[in-house]
């Protein structure tokens, strides 16, 4: 019996402790006048919302940590999963700056509150978050980046809008959130490009992860006649499964998953945020963060350097003549925008006007669905 | 059709709750709480999922969801019967637990592909319009739940164990008078309702979403919990209950699937508004129903 208790005591205190850090206590950081934040940094944190091994979001932002790792062999990497996105992280970020972190990467949209905490109490640390957007002008060591997400999903919308042979796509998407709505139109508006009569038929399951509410939602979109499924979930291979196992198309988010849709795969959109890490690292270190582009809320997308969000590989069924739709509209985004005028709303407004290519601020706070796109934005 | 499709959905999305629900039954009418079985089913999801994935065969998994979801709660037995403990802290505690040990070993599962239960469409009864989409073109465990409520109905009436059972709920120290041990008697009933809940978990990660994650449930076992109250511990109203929430979820999706523009956020409240509704009707006959050493649990801890 005690031998039970105490088991279950341990693995008690083993999820309690999975969201912290072997934490130390927190010390205060010293310094009279603060250096320049995160420069020569020998250690720097990250913390993740979910587990790192996730095949999503998270995953791939670990993945990312270890890039930096790699790329800079005398810097030490701490990493921190199952953060939430409450004061706790704030604790967690103070942990790993008393263990000497000198630059932290919050890596989750809940993240920015408790991140923008933190860089006040330590002016000699850059504090970097992730997909967030910072009102205002950002303090001197702190920073929002993030890519073009809805880039790769407009290309990955063109091969669903060849792909279909019903005109009806599906959208698996978590909450009304901007990133989401941004997806949901960039993927209609990618089909409408080759298919002007597609629709994109969308479905919330108001859970970034709840496996038998997708499996619903991909029931019922299957039984609408809707043939090409994607998804802004943190876990797919439900909505994957179950449209391979209707023998539809498949297009995926945040991972390759092709291995568990070898026939209907088409493409999908996937993270990677390597590169961006690095020079983020880089630029701090070298005492350069105030005043930089990372000093601010940084967008990247092919318009303006390398996209952290890159197109997965094509599955068999994508033909040439998709490819070549697919470079085109790409050699297009260097220079234009999914968004490019006329973007027309539900109603039939006319809400981008012809001739305006809207920047990535304006793109982030759009707050409707463009027309082709059928179902309502839940109202909180 | 959407009625057809919410009702299909009901049976499919409710398999799993019922099972989680029965397994509570068989719990509660021998006296003991179990607040766990939203553990036992997540450790049940996971136990499955890796089973199947390790050995090739659904169907061992299944057995795995339910040998981990009875030992899960053979915790609880030993806490609440042996040592007398607290039902709901123990029960709450053991919910944890199931959540700490599945994140813990579960993640190497995330993401791996595992072999699972298919839909099967019964000859014949899968043609029968309405009927047959809502009732026969799902997987084999649903199918399994088709049994196991009835079956258990009628152990639970018919058999000298299910009598004992019973009357180890009813009248404890009547089975002391005729050289019974309630306290066994209630054990097994714990672990058995575990079992039953560990099935339930293995059919949601491997016949209804053909994956696992951490946390999947997502509730489905409280609702279990809740579940038993309003079925007032019969196993045959459980069945109906289950379906009940199952197409109350199963409504969202079909309504916005066909466009319809409608308050996700309410939708999503319905089966808890649903539960309010009809504890509210029933009000005190939900107590009056409950079996009597169950009762006694509210005002102390049952007699051993």
């Amino acid at each position: 019996m005690r031998k039970i208790v105490i088991f279950a005591a341990a693995a008690l205190l083993a999820t309690a402790c999975s969201a912290n850090t072997a934490g130390t206590s927190d010390a205060a950081a010293p310094g009279a006048a603060p250096a320049a934040p995160g420069k020569d940094a020998t250690s720097v944190g990250f913390i993740f919302v979910g587990p790192k091994d996730d095949y999503g979001y998270n995953q791939a932002a670990y993945q990312g940590s270890q890039v930096v790792a790699k790329a800079f062999p005398d810097l030490k990497v701490i990493t921190a999963e199952n953060v939430p996105e409450d004061d706790n992280a704030a604790r967690v970020m103070n942990s790993m700056i008393a263990k000497g972190a000198k630059i932290i990467f919050a890596t989750s949209y809940g993240h920015l509150d408790a991140a923008l905490k933190v860089a006040a109490e330590h002016p000699d640390v850059a504090v970097v978050q992730q997909g967030n957007l910072i009102t205002g002008t950002p303090p001197k060591n702190a920073g929002t980046f993030f890519g073009t997400v809805y880039e790769p999903v407009y290309l990955a919308g063109i091969a669903a809008g060849k792909a279909t042979k019903t005109g009806k796509l599906g959208y698996v998407y978590a909450f009304p959130i901007s990133q989401s709505i941004d997806n949901i139109n960039a993927f209609e508006l990618g089909a409408q490009s080759v298919n002007p009569s597609a629709k994109t038929y969308t479905v919330n399951t108001s859970s970034w992860c709840d496996p038998a509410k997708q499996a619903e939602a991909a029931a019922n979109l299957l039984k609408q006649d809707v043939d090409v499924i994607t998804q802004h979930q943190d876990c797919t291979a439900t909505v994957i499964k179950a449209t391979e196992a209707a023998g539809k198309y498949s297009v995926g988010y945040h991972a390759d998953a092709s291995s568990i849709a070898p026939k209907g795969w088409l493409t999908g959109s996937q993270w990677n945020w390597g590169p961006l890490y690095t020079d983020i690292v880089k630029t701090a270190r070298a005492g350069s963060f105030t005043g930089s582009k990372y000093n601010a809320n940084f967008r990247v997308g092919y318009k303006t350097g390398d996209n952290p969000f890159v197109q997965s590989p094509y599955g068999p069924l994508v033909d040439a003549g998709t490819k070549a739709a697919i470079d085109k509209a790409k050699a297009m985004l260097s220079t234009g925008s999914p968004f490019a005028g006329p973007i027309t709303d539900q109603g039939g407004k006319v809400r981008i006007p012809k001739g305006t290519i809207p920047d990535y601020e304006t793109i982030e706070k759009i707050d409707y669905f463009v027309s082709g796109v059928v179902g309502s934005l839940p109202k909180s | 059709m959407l009625f057809v499709d919410v009702l299909a959905g009901g049976v499919r999305g409710g398999t799993a709750i019922m099972f989680g629900a029965l397994g509570e039954t068989v719990s509660e009418r021998a006296g003991v709480v179990n607040l766990g079985t939203e553990g036992c089913m997540l450790i049940g999801a996971l136990g499955g999922y890796a089973t199947a994935a390790e050995t090739g065969s659904p169907w061992l998994g299944l057995l795995a969801g339910a040998v981990v979801g009875g030992l899960l709660a053979l915790v609880h037995a030993l806490l609440v019967i042996w040592r007398r403990a607290d039902q709901f802290a123990t029960g709450l505690t053991l919910m944890f637990l199931g959540l700490g040990l599945t994140s813990l070993y579960g993640a190497t599962y995330v993401g791996k592909a595992a072999p699972g239960f298919a839909p099967v469409n019964v000859p014949l009864l899968a043609d029968i319009p309405v009927i047959g989409e809502v009732l026969f073109r799902h997987d084999p465990v649903t199918y399994l739940s088709f049994v196991a409520a009835p079956a258990l109905w009628w152990w639970l009436r018919n058999t000298k164990g299910g009598l004992l059972l019973r009357t180890a709920g009813e009248r404890a120290d009547v089975l002391h008078v005729h050289g019974y041990r309630p306290g066994l008697i209630r054990g097994r009933a714990v672990v058995a309702g575990g079992a039953l809940a560990g099935i339930g978990g293995a059919q949601l990660s491997t016949a209804y979403a053909h994956a696992w994650f951490e946390g999947m449930t997502a509730g489905r076992g409280f609702i279990a919990v809740a579940l038993v109250i309003f079925a007032a511990w019969r196993p045959i109203w459980v069945m109906a209950g289950s379906y009940l929430f199952g197409a109350a979820l199963a409504l969202a999706p079909a309504l916005q699937a066909r466009g319809y523009a409608l308050n996700q956020f309410a939708l999503d409240a319905l089966p808890f508004v649903i539960t309010l509704v009809i504890l509210a009707v029933l009000g005190k006959r939900t107590l009056r129903a409950a079996p009597e050493e169950l009762r006694r649990v509210f005002e102390s801890a049952p007699s051993k």
